[in-house]
């Protein structure tokens, strides 16, 4: 699904990112782990084409990115705020990131609905915009809105940071749906080692642009994690 | 113990993100200061002079003294609307170990040192000077500058006290313009006269100083209100908290006849309406509106056709200006969305293309009455706004594209440059001279209906071939996009 090959990022002759080649296959739900500066958020604004390789490119669906558009019907991302309007209310963004993915009104109530829960009574509704909400919140919000139109990739930068322990459960079990039941390739980066080998059938990670370890998360992929950043540590 | 107070607010001035702009802005901002400077300034040199020679029967200073009523009163009016207590500053030190008391004196004496206490010195000094050079005695004519400044201070602070009740009411401006309005109204109807009272007042202070103790107390007594006000307020949960508002929505059903614009169209609407700063582009409308009159009523440019040219493009395009100069940085905050949502810029522009071109219909409809000043005037509005719609549009959104810098929507409008480049400046040209140049030439070589023909036909052109001119206008957006995400990451 998403291949990329001699990929590297430079900014004014520092290397941020460089990756000889990295094969991401659909359906598979993909982790991505390191300290801040390994260049995880390069990666995926790569990935979205926000900013422009060095060198090499990255194809999703054998289209490549930095070339044409016709990626973007299929994917959908949630990096950071500045993702979301802060002056729509939540259920107004919803309906304008469901337009511009071709849904309709019920479409977009239908998939808003399921995720009851997982907004705990806190954001539909409210009379709030979304700048006014929490961080925790605004997140809860992009993150939803990331899953309207049944994208086939699904990029979510650091999606449990700032949310409470409930939401935190009730998203892994999201992200797990995706991946098993509905063949959507979904990339997240993370702190959290513990969550992200619960969700990620694989996990890379980055130390100063470069891939270092690349798993299949089994029974002892968070111990091998917790050693090699606790090693990190000492420098 | 509070002295790195001070040094706070030093370091916060000089590194505060509006410093660091751009010399052409600094120089802007410099000569605005120095132009209002300069006004008072030479108020003050003149006034001294221009009393004896219109009130040859009066003392000038007891003419002065009966007019300071309504300088206070524009004082008091124009201080609530830029001038504002600077509490959300203080945040960072309510867990540091400061008194709460030293945090609320600083606030309150760091208000005193505002360009608005200053500015009126720069013309009563010299107006003082020369009292003291025609021979009034020069300790009386102290204190007469000494009560002046006690009471632009008493202002300062009251206006606090009005902004500090009024900010919690939804129509937050409704009590200072009754309060306002009210006090000219009972003077000018003679109810209570406050001009003679305050007149009377200063006339008392400079015959018998021993009476300045009076704004003395007053101006204590406002100090310790605010005190109380402020100290009440230093906590997260009152007057620390950002405002929330209950939302008004509305699915703007009727925009679905712009087909593919629509979504995008409902979110302009929104963006104008929600955001302070974008909302102050609607506010433009009137004085645009209303720009004309300053100039028709006077006999002088009745025989300029020129002129018209450019009250009728700033008149019937001061939307396209106000908002169009800032495509597409009112989306700065969301660029990164929009440019990886499947989303065609073409439709993009072509929503804010919209807008401009309604609102320099509805300008143009509502300038109608302007036919009353002649006939010649509809005329070159007329021509000036299908200008507008087919080449100023496409000048706006083509000059959007070389636009680096962001803008926070939350903040506040007026004196705000935050967002304008040499862009917004060079555009201009093109934008007034142009059109004026062009009208000029043929009215002066052919004749009156050709100048505006020619206005007309350039207009018409771009609205031909307005496909043709969006797509070269979107190619050169999607050619600076990475430099665009990059630049609306920065601050400026």
């Amino acid at each position: 699904m998403i291949i990329s090959s001699n990929l590297s990022k430079k900014y004014g002759g520092k290397q941020v990112l460089n990756i000889e080649s990295l094969e991401i296959p659909k359906g598979q739900s993909f982790g991505l782990v390191g300290n801040n500066g390994a260049g995880k958020t390069t990666f995926f604004s790569l990935l979205l084409d926000l900013i422009q390789p060095t060198t090499g490119f990255i194809k999703s669906n054998d289209i490549q990115v930095n070339e044409s558009e016709n990626w973007k019907p299929f994917t959908s991302s949630f990096i950071d705020e500045s993702f979301l309007i802060g002056y729509l209310t939540p259920e107004e963004y919803f309906f304008f990131i469901g337009e511009l993915r071709g849904q309709n009104k019920a479409d977009v109530n239908t998939l808003v609905f399921k995720f009851k829960d997982f907004f705990h009574g806190e954001i539909l509704g409210q009379k709030k915009y979304l700048r006014d909400l929490s961080k925790g919140n605004q997140k809860k919000v992009g993150i939803v809105a990331a899953l309207i139109g049944n994208p086939e990739v699904v990029i979510l930068d650091e999606p449990f940071a700032n949310l409470d322990p409930t939401t935190q459960i009730r998203l892994k079990g999201i992200i797990k749906d995706l991946a098993e039941n509905q063949n959507v390739t979904v990339l997240i980066s993370s702190h959290d080692l513990l969550h992200v080998t619960d969700v990620c059938e694989r996990i890379v990670v980055l130390e100063k642009g470069e891939i270092i370890k690349d798993l299949v998360t089994s029974e002892a992929t968070l111990k091998e994690l917790e050693a090699h950043f606790s090693e990190n540590e000492v420098y | 113990m509070t002295s790195f107070l001070p040094k706070l607010e030093w370091k916060s001035f000089f590194r505060s993100a509006s410093f660091g702009k751009s010399l052409g802005l600094k120089i802007l901002m410099g000569f605005f200061a120095f132009y209002f400077i300069a006004m008072f300034f030479g108020a003050g040199l003149t006034l001294f002079p221009f009393l004896k020679d219109k009130f040859p029967a009066q003392d000038p200073l007891f003419v002065v003294n009966g007019y300071l009523f309504y300088w206070f009163l524009v004082d008091l009016v124009l201080r609530f609307f830029f001038q504002k207590l600077p509490v959300l500053a203080v945040k960072p030190l309510l867990i540091l170990p400061v008194k709460r008391r030293d945090i609320v004196n600083y606030v309150l004496g760091k208000s005193v040192l505002s360009f608005f206490n200053f500015l009126p010195l720069f013309a009563i000094i010299p107006f003082s000077i020369t009292l003291i050079y025609k021979g009034y005695p020069a300790g009386l004519v102290l204190t007469w500058m000494l009560a002046f400044f006690l009471v632009t201070l008493i202002i300062n602070f009251l206006n606090f006290i009005i902004e500090s009740f009024s900010s919690e009411k939804d129509l937050s401006v409704l009590p200072i313009i009754i309060l306002a309005g009210g006090l000219y109204a009972l003077n000018d109807f003679q109810i209570i006269s406050f001009s003679t009272l305050i007149g009377n007042g200063f006339n008392a202070i400079y015959n018998s100083p021993v009476f300045i103790i009076i704004p003395v107390f007053i101006l204590v007594g406002l100090y310790l209100i605010n005190f109380k006000l402020l100290k009440q307020k230093l906590f997260l949960d009152s007057g620390l908290k950002t405002k929330i508002k209950a939302v008004q929505t509305s699915n703007m059903e009727w925009t679905k006849n712009f087909g593919d614009t629509a979504p995008f169209l409902q979110l302009d609407l929104k963006l104008i309406w929600r955001n302070k700063r974008s909302k102050s582009s609607v506010y433009g409308l009137i004085i645009g509106l209303l720009y004309g009159l300053f100039f028709y009523t006077n006999p002088t440019y009745q025989n300029s056709p020129s002129f018209f040219v450019f009250i009728g493009v700033f008149s019937t395009g001061i939307f396209l200006i106000n908002f169009g100069q800032f495509i597409p940085a009112w989306d700065s905050a969301y660029y990164k969305l929009l440019m990886s949502q499947n989303i065609k810029y073409e439709h993009y522009l072509k929503s804010k293309f919209t807008l401009m071109a309604i609102s320099v219909i509805l300008l143009f409809i509502l300038g109608i009455p302007y036919v009353y000043f002649g006939w010649k005037i509809l005329v070159v509005h007329f021509a000036a706004a299908i200008y507008n719609i087919g080449v100023n549009s496409h000048i706006m959104l083509y000059g959007g594209s070389f636009n680096r810098k962001k803008i926070e929507l939350d903040q506040k409008a007026a004196f705000n440059f935050q967002g304008t480049g040499a862009v917004q400046w060079i555009i201009g040209i093109p934008l007034l001279l142009i059109p004026m140049l062009i009208f000029g030439l043929f009215n002066f070589l052919v004749s009156f209906e050709v100048a505006c023909l020619s206005l007309i036909t350039l207009g018409v052109l771009g609205i031909v071939f307005h496909q043709k001119i969006m797509k070269k206008i979107t190619a050169k957006y999607l050619q600076s996009k990475y430099i665009m995400i990059n630049a609306f990451e920065q601050d400026n």
